[in-house]
């Protein structure tokens, strides 16, 4: 299982704070887990999800969207940060 | 050597005093951020902050352990804050403690220009026409944490 969170505006937009999903082979990167969260999102999620600058961490560090992922990860999708 | 990141206010005199309870040196330097009470959309009402439970602390820290290492700092603390912001409420606060002023007020730069792009919080703005807007990052924010990592400050 994938735990999946959303903060911030992102969070807004798809009124959804975190989600569980299932870790299947064909979710081998965070690119692949994003596109299939689009797929069956559809229009609403590929605009929140596909805008530009979304930060993309996996268990709480900034990466790549193509690292890679294993079961009991946990990916969160955010806009830059505006801290101090 | 310290990160607290919490919800409820806090005072700026009872967190240096325990830094200097802490921490000591012949150079300290403390910077302490507040709610502005204008933007270019208007005046501020009160502000949201957003935080990553766990990312945000560690993040934090693994800046001030960072900032030790290239500034030589015998100290530092962050304090930062989450939830609802009022007029003249603290955000955040930073203390380092050096042997020497460069150093000092380096070290102290550097956490805050790095956190503001590096740590996971997200400001949301309550305007007093009654807009909601949520804080957009700055390029010149961006721009001086990338200067920071290309040492273009030392």
């Amino acid at each position: 299982m994938l735990t999946v969170r959303f903060f911030s505006l992102i969070r807004e937009a798809l009124d959804c704070e975190e989600l569980q999903v299932e870790h299947q082979e064909t979710l081998c990167t965070v690119g692949d887990l994003k596109q299939s969260l689009v797929d069956n999102g559809g229009d609403h999620w590929r605009e929140a999800l596909y805008q530009p600058n979304v930060v993309h961490a996996l268990n709480q560090r900034v990466v790549n969207t193509d690292h890679e992922l294993k079961d009991g990860d946990e990916v969160a999708f955010f806009p830059p940060m505006t801290g101090g | 050597m310290s990160v607290l990141v919490q919800e409820t206010p806090f005072s700026v005199d009872q967190q240096q005093s325990l830094f200097l309870a802490s921490s000591s040196g012949a150079g300290l330097v403390t910077f302490t951020g507040y709610l502005r009470d204008f933007s270019a959309e208007g005046g501020i009402e009160a502000l949201e902050l957003e935080h990553y439970p766990g990312m945000t602390e560690r993040v934090l820290e693994e800046l001030g352990v960072a900032a030790v290492s290239r500034f030589d700092l015998r100290g530092w603390r962050i304090v930062h804050r989450y939830g609802r912001i009022g007029q003249q409420d603290p955000i955040v606060w930073v203390g380092v403690f050096a042997d020497h002023r460069h150093e000092a007020f380096a070290g102290c730069q550097f956490i805050m220009d790095t956190l503001k792009t590096k740590a996971p919080f997200w400001k949301k703005e309550f305007m007093c026409d009654g807009r909601v807007l949520w804080v957009q990052s700055k390029s010149e924010d961006a721009e001086r944490e990338q200067a920071w990592q290309e040492g273009v400050y030392e």
